[in-house]
């Protein structure tokens, strides 16, 4: 098994028709049951052609109909990507993957907002990974997503992480030690965004095929601190932790918009030091996470 | 993006919020000509520089004649401020403010910042103006008064009300600090700000709310919006080396040490100068080269780590995603070519094509040294150095 998706879920593909769209959309094809996976296209303009032998459909909602898809993965620019993930949203979707990167910070606040006014009235909750992440892979199965696919191995380890490369490092440290991998979740480096790691964790602690995971997080914001309290009380899986940022400077944006230390309480020593009080083998060199976890099997 | 104090209180004005009159100045003269276009018998006279702290480190002083504001203007224009947020070299300045001076009856303190874990905006105020927040934050924390506003519904009345009552603002002036509260919130909305902070708000002896100071900062994803806030842009307020990253679409940060990095991702960049550290260097840098680092973008790279004279040595991390590893080899060769690379430089490759990657590197006869893991590049570069 695996969290969130399979090999039997049916994806829409939001910017299918752009240059990064087009390139991700054929590896994710390619990769293990994508062929029977990526079964819609939107593009308003374009509807009623094919690209790589999936249909194009000008909204998403159409696109939902006509196909049963429940999952989409956007790669719209950043200018219109909020309003692509509230179409999402609009079109009562279980999940919307949002690869973009550069989206205003405004424009998240508002169609957060947004979903969780809906959700609040009754209606349908539709779960948002990202923005600004590498999507999600469920080994052997299926990818969502921009990570390289050869890279993983289907296993039990389950992976989350801010960072796109750093979850790849992790991974194929995981794969070539012989430990394959349940799910691998990038949830992106953006301040506001969906699904978190305490969401990720529950998940993963829910899932009969993840026996362990690996969390990385990064400086800036409180989610590893919250993810971390939550594991002490309820995650009956063990767990290696990893920060980034130990030398990384006050005030300053490190890459991602979201790793910028604002008070004191979201630096890397200190969000270590609260994942080490709650239970998690850390580590402050991220070439052993997988010998670590190896290890605590 | 950081702007001046006065072109924040330019942007405050245009909302409708209340500030001192002041000119910005970028001469002695200017300065002495602005006070008296601004008339009366007492002026501010402020240095601009994108930092905090300008008054503890004597950017700011108070004239009681046109000739004191001739002394304070010459003495603070072309100084090398130094605050806690400047760093021991400090920072030049280059222009002043010349404002009226205030009668300060209270200093307030209000801000609008972006709440990761509400996903909303936080309006702050405390009735502990004119200090250092994060001090007020830490020592008295119940003198900070937050509220969270929804962006789909704004800073409501009854909001704006919990602030002022719980910064004891007098009655007779509770509505013009409400007021002055929801048009700070506008402000920060419109603006794409991601901090909006004026530190003092003060009350005046009639009773009025003016900002006396404005402090902000602006989502660098929303620029492409707001071609006014871009225009503010001061370029000798900013790191020269990133200024000229960010023209190849790099992101990149100088810090302290002697070691340059080269990486792929912000994640895997930070968790490479933290391995540096580990095995007893400091990182010289911070630079994400991206998801599409052709030859160009890595030669630049090399030509913008090397500027740094501490640099010592450069590691080099990649993780060949859909990027590959001997495209990247390949870039890395004719980067250290073209620069005439004379610093020890360790490369480590993981990922796609990574064989063909480290081929590339052993063949280019340049003494590259190889290494597999992160741990094992960064003892190999420390090494090097020492």
């Amino acid at each position: 098994m695996s969290i969130l998706i399979n090999k039997d879920t049916k994806i829409i593909t939001q910017g299918i028709t752009g240059k990064t769209g087009q390139f991700h959309t054929e590896k994710c094809i390619e990769y293990a049951n994508g062929k029977n996976c990526f079964v819609a296209g939107v593009n308003p303009k374009k509807a009623g052609e094919n690209i790589f032998d999936v249909p194009i459909f000008a909204t998403v909602k159409e696109a939902k109909a006509q196909t049963g898809a429940t999952v989409s993965v956007i790669y719209v620019p950043p200018a219109g990507a909020a309003d692509a993930i509230w179409e999402a949203c609009e079109a009562d979707l279980d999940l919307a993957i949002c690869i973009t990167e550069g989206i205003p910070v405004r424009d998240m606040l508002v169609v957060r907002n947004k979903m969780k006014q809906k959700e609040a009235a009754g209606g349908k909750k539709t779960l948002l990974l990202g923005p600004n992440c590498p999507g999600l892979i469920t080994p052997d199965e299926v990818k969502i997503g921009i990570m390289p696919g050869h890279i993983h191995k289907k296993g039990r380890i389950g992976v989350v992480s801010r960072s796109g490369t750093l979850t790849y490092e992790a991974v194929a440290q995981l794969t070539e030690i012989g430990l394959g991998q349940s799910s691998a979740v990038g949830i992106g480096g953006d301040p506001i965004n969906g699904l978190k790691h305490i969401d990720v964790m529950r998940m993963f602690n829910d899932d009969p095929d993840t026996d362990a995971v690996i969390m990385i997080g990064e400086i800036g914001g409180p989610d590893e601190a919250d993810a971390a309290r939550w594991c002490k009380e309820n995650m009956k899986k063990p767990i290696v932790g990893f920060i980034a940022g130990v030398t990384a400077p006050a005030g300053k944006r490190m890459g991602h918009a979201g790793a910028l230390i604002s008070g004191g309480a979201d630096t890397a020593d200190a969000k270590l030091a609260i994942m080490e009080e709650c239970g998690f083998k850390i580590t402050r060199d991220p070439s052993v996470m997988g010998k670590l976890l190896k290890a605590m099997l | 993006m950081k702007i001046h104090e006065y072109q924040g209180k330019e942007i405050l004005r245009k909302f409708g919020v209340a500030t001192p009159r002041g000119i910005p100045c970028f001469s002695v003269d200017e300065a002495v000509k602005a006070a008296q276009e601004l008339g009366g018998n007492i002026w501010v006279v402020k240095a601009q520089i994108h930092a905090g702290g300008r008054g503890k480190g004597g950017g700011v002083k108070l004239a009681k004649s046109l000739d004191e504001v001739r002394a304070h203007a010459s003495s603070i224009l072309g100084m090398q401020l130094k605050t806690h947020q400047t760093g021991p070299e400090g920072q030049k300045v280059r222009r002043l403010l010349i404002e009226d001076g205030a009668d300060i009856k209270k200093e307030y303190y209000v801000a609008a910042l972006t709440d990761r874990a509400t996903q909303k905006v936080a309006m702050m105020a405390s009735s502990e103006g004119g200090m250092d927040i994060e001090e007020v934050a830490h020592k008295t924390p119940e003198k900070i008064i937050k509220v969270f506003v929804d962006p789909l519904v704004g800073l409501t009345d009854a909001q704006a009300k919990e602030l002022a009552d719980g910064i004891g603002v007098p009655a007779a002036s509770q509505a013009q600090a409400i007021d002055t509260f929801k048009k700070l919130y506008t402000c920060y909305m419109e603006t794409d700000a991601s901090l909006a902070e004026i530190n003092p708000l003060i009350l005046e002896g009639n009773g009025n709310i003016k900002a006396l100071d404005a402090k902000f900062n602006f989502d660098s994803n929303a620029l492409y919006r707001q071609p006014e806030i871009v225009a503010y842009r001061d370029l000798d307020e900013e790191d020269a080396d990133e200024i000229e990253a960010s023209k190849f679409d790099l992101a990149y940060i100088s810090l302290d040490g002697n070691i340059g990095c080269l990486v792929n991702g912000a994640g895997l960049a930070m968790a490479t100068m933290d391995t540096i550290k580990l095995f007893g260097a400091e990182p010289a840098n911070f630079l994400d080269v991206g998801g599409g680092a052709t030859t160009e973008k890595v030669t630049e790279a090399f030509k913008i780590m090397l500027k740094n004279t501490k640099v010592k040595g450069i590691l080099v991390n990649i993780f060949g995603g859909i990027m590959k590893c001997d495209t990247i080899a390949a870039g890395v060769v004719s980067a250290a070519r073209e620069v005439h690379l004379s610093v020890p430089l360790v490369v480590r490759m993981k990922g796609t094509n990574e064989d063909l990657g480290k081929k590339i590197l052993a063949e280019s006869g340049l003494p590259i040294i190889a290494a597999d893991t992160m741990a094992e590049a960064a003892t190999k570069i420390v090494a090097a150095v020492k």
